[in-house]
């Protein structure tokens, strides 16, 4: 299998603070790869240095090969690494499926369009209703995003991050402040969307995590002390130590 | 946003008809009541208003629509007008203007003049837009207004044009077809002018450029994150909004026949500020409904007191203090 | 050569010193409470006209100083806690017009109270002498005292910021409100105080560069761009950074008046502005918060 993501001898410095320290992890094409740890371990961090919202002080992100480490987030987004928000990220004044609309947009080319109306261009709404579709979100298309619920606000995250057509997902805590009902469906759409998609996921939801992933590695500290299958994880000392001792104290909180 | 009209209740738009349609067929009638009143200054005050609500209508668009405040707008109105006084100074005075190895002459024929006067304060607008956009929040504002003031005293060094002063200029601008000197002409031609602006920033405002605008306004990150960089957006939009800005130029100093440089100082820019924030930010008719208040505003508390300012100053505070949407909010329902 | 050179920096000097009093108490109030305040240059002119006033009816220049700073105190508290502390949670553009319709109130009081001329305004008595530099460069004295006044100033204001608690107090109120009310103090005259304090920095920087520039209305205006340059150049928010920009700003202003051609000459501080912003976006030191 290839190996779409390598990120090598990784570093990231906030003043005297390793927030990533030397982090070496491989992600194969079409898996599912879960990163887990405890609070603190680096894991919102990780996703903006793979994502391009923060640079890395050191170290390499190979994307199939090509180093990105030094591109902006709109490069990386052209290439097909696309993210979700830990804390919802929205245009608020537009209608859920504006939102969606341009991520498609934004991955037909330039906008550089002045006249003709795109609100209503088929080209655009078209594939952004069938992302909010797959979310479950198709009846709430026309509601401005600021006045969604919490939970449709998440879902409409996932959707516009489908919508951006990506080959790499990033998805950081995308059940977090989900009800129990909107947690299940995230769940089901993720294992839908597993192998069409490669995809690192951040989550606290373990349930979920065990259930899904293919791989998982876990961070603390910024180091990854484990990577492999979740019955590999389950069984590892250093894990069950650091973390999953930790865990079970911490299983209640969000 | 007439989706959106229509969408509202029955009731809201009722309100938004019984304001809007006097205001059409005042706009559309100006000129024949006037006359009939024997009032042709207030002719002159009405273009007034359309000229200003063309220039905050430009502001409007990277302030109000594209979340950038640039405090020195201004300029590129002041620069359309220059331009336009310029050549027709050389051309009246029969005096070539010479730009370093260029040799022209000047001219009063609109068809040449105006165009250089817009492009020039595109051109402005571009570089000005180009460096100020690297930086944004406070720094924006402040470079935006330095930028402003550069142009300022730079016009005020032109002697050979007035320089503190002012320059005026002989007539207006000459047009095939249109004779700018009739009052009415004029009025109709700033109408129109006018109004083409809005159905061009209508039509912009739902293109894809106009939701990338906006959705950098509204959520920068989020753009970055679906691949846009938001700078060319940001820049391009800065652009139009400058040449716009420069044809508003190119009427006010037909409207006045002068030009100093008062009319790209920092209050200049500071009242299109003004205007829009009275009529509504971001809102298509807000500049124009803000340009009628400001401009009638003071002329009516100049009548009543040569101190108008005195009043005039505190008021502009109170609105801005309490009425939070400007007028266009009286109208139009908010949202929650 | 050596004496005109040697003249105009002092003379660079002693506007940077200016420009460093008013531009402190601005880059404070932009850098902590985050508010845009261009009526500033109107405190700068109040004070000299409140100075000027006081110093022909009393015959003491100190008296009339020391009524500047008190006054322009007074009305700057007034403003913040009933204009300025209702638009820190609203938007830039909002601040912008209040501070707009500020200018446009006070320049019209000031010409109701004092009519539209300038005001004369003497440099006061004790130092109307001069003295010589080098051979043939005659400088007057009273300039000098500026500069040494306002490096005085500087270095109060500077300790008082960095090695005192209110200073570490205004410096945690910029980055953190919350904490700083949790810890029991008083944000609200905390932010009085800041305000007051800018507003007597600029009275004194008004009363004294009255006698050198012009007492008239509408003085604040120009040298308030003058003000926003140099701490755009410093980096919004840093004391160090606006003590080192007032300098370089008057000194490239003064110098390029004499040194360079007029239409250049005016423009010579916005270019400088504008490498400096190419090269560092956020200022020569930009500040933490």
């Amino acid at each position: 299998m290839v190996a779409a993501l390598e990120i090598v001898h990784l570093h990231k410095m906030f003043g005297a603070l390793k927030a990533t320290d030397d982090l070496n992890l491989d992600v194969v094409e079409g898996e599912l790869h879960a990163v887990i740890g405890p609070n603190g371990a680096g894991k919102t961090t990780l996703i903006s240095q793979l994502s391009g919202q923060a640079a890395a002080t050191s170290g390499e992100i190979r994307f199939f090969g090509e180093n990105i480490a030094r591109l902006s987030m709109p490069q990386r987004v052209r290439r097909g690494i696309v993210r979700s928000f830990q804390i919802t990220s929205l245009c608020r004044e537009f209608s859920a499926l504006t939102n969606v609309a341009l991520a498609v947009q934004a991955r037909a080319g330039h906008s550089f369009r002045f006249l003709r109306n795109a609100q209503n261009d088929s080209r655009f709404t078209g594939p952004a209703m069938n992302a909010l579709d797959q979310v479950g979100l198709a009846h709430r298309a026309d509601v401005e995003a600021g006045h969604l619920a919490h939970g449709e606000q998440r879902q409409l995250e996932l959707a516009i991050a489908l919508a951006a057509e990506p080959k790499l997902l990033l998805l950081d805590e995308p059940m977090a402040g989900m009800g129990a009902d909107e947690s299940h469906r995230v769940v089901d759409l993720l294992r839908e969307l597993k192998r069409r998609y490669t995809i690192v996921l951040v989550e606290h939801d373990m349930d979920a995590v065990f259930a899904l992933a293919d791989r998982i590695s876990v961070l603390v500290y910024g180091h990854c002390i484990a990577t492999g299958t979740p019955e590999e994880i389950r069984r590892d000392p250093a894990v069950r130590n650091a973390y999953l001792g930790e865990d079970a104290a911490d299983a209640g909180s969000p | 946003m007439l989706k959106k009209l229509l969408s509202l209740p029955i009731k809201h738009r009722l309100l938004i008809l019984a304001g809007v349609a006097p205001l059409a067929l005042l706009l559309a009638f100006a000129p024949f009541v006037f006359e009939v009143l024997e009032q042709p200054f207030y002719l002159r005050v009405a273009s007034r208003i359309l000229v200003f609500a063309l220039a905050a209508s430009s502001l409007n668009l990277v302030l109000g629509f594209g979340g950038m405040v640039s405090l020195g707008h201004a300029a590129f109105v002041g620069i359309g007008s220059y331009v336009v006084a310029i050549l027709a100074w050389h051309a009246s005075n029969e005096v070539p203007l010479s730009l370093g190895p260029f040799v022209i002459a000047g001219t009063t024929d609109g068809l040449v003049a105006w165009p250089v006067a817009i492009l020039a304060a595109m051109l402005s607008a571009c570089i000005i837009g180009a460096i100020s956009l690297r930086t944004s929040g406070l720094y924006f504002i402040m470079i935006t207004l330095a930028f402003a003031q550069m142009i300022y005293y730079y016009a005020v060094s032109l002697q050979q044009y007035g320089g503190d002063d002012g320059m005026r200029m002989r007539g207006r601008s000459i047009l095939p077809g249109l004779d700018l000197s009739n009052r009415t002409t004029f009025y109709y031609f700033a109408l129109a002018s006018l109004a083409l602006c809005l159905i061009f920033l209508f039509c912009l405002a739902r293109s894809r450029f106009g939701l990338v605008i906006s959705g950098i306004r509204q959520n920068e990150t989020r753009m970055r994150a679906l691949g846009i960089e938001p700078y060319p957006y940001q820049l391009t939009c800065f652009t139009i909004s400058g040449a716009i800005a420069g044809f508003a130029g190119v009427l006010m100093v037909n409207l006045d026949s002068f030009v100093s440089p008062a009319d790209l100082s920092m209050a200049r820019s500071s009242e299109l500020i003004a205007m829009i924030l009275i009529g509504g930010v971001g809102s298509l008719w807000g500049p124009l409904l803000g340009a009628g208040f400001y401009i009638l505003g003071q002329l009516g508390l100049g009548t009543l007191t040569t101190y108008w300012p005195l009043f005039f100053g505190p008021a502009l505070i109170v609105i801005v203090l309490f009425a939070r949407r400007g007028l266009v909010g009286l109208f139009v329902p908010g949202r929650s | 050569m050596l004496p005109i050179l040697l003249e105009q920096t002092l003379n660079g000097l002693q506007l940077g010193v200016t420009l460093f009093l008013l531009a402190s108490g601005l880059t404070l109030v932009l850098g902590i409470m985050r508010l845009v305040n261009l009526a500033h240059g109107s405190l700068y002119m109040v004070g000299a006209y409140v100075a000027f006033t006081v110093q022909p009816a009393t015959g003491s220049f100190l008296l009339a100083l020391f009524a500047a700073v008190i006054a322009t105190a007074i009305l700057g508290a007034v403003l913040e806690r009933f204009l300025f502390e209702k638009l820190y949670s609203r938007g830039y553009l909002e601040q912008v017009i209040v501070s707009f319709g500020l200018i446009m109130f006070l320049d019209e009081l000031v010409r109701v109270v004092w009519g539209p001329l300038p005001l004369p305004a003497a440099i006061p008595d004790m130092f109307e002498w001069s003295i010589e530099l080098l051979p043939g460069l005659l400088y007057p004295s009273y300039r000098l005292v500026i500069i040494a006044a306002g490096l005085v100033v500087s270095i109060l204001l500077y300790f008082l910021v960095t090695h005192t608690k209110l200073g570490m107090m205004v410096r945690a109120g910029a980055s953190d409100r919350r904490m700083i009310s949790a810890l029991g103090i008083n944000i609200r005259d905390l932010y009085t105080a800041v305000f007051a304090g800018g507003a007597a920095l600029a009275a004194l920087a008004g009363t004294m560069a009255g006698p050198i520039y012009s007492v008239q209305i509408g003085m604040g205006e120009a040298i308030l761009v003058q003000s926003l340059i140099t701490i755009v150049i410093g980096g919004i928010g840093s004391i160090r950074g606006t003590a080192i920009a007032a300098v370089l700003v008057g000194i490239t202003d003064t110098l390029g008046r004499v040194f360079l051609p007029p239409g250049i000459s005016q423009i010579a501080i916005y270019v400088f502005m504008t490498i400096v912003l190419v090269w560092r976006p956020r200022g020569l030191v930009p500040a933490h918060a």
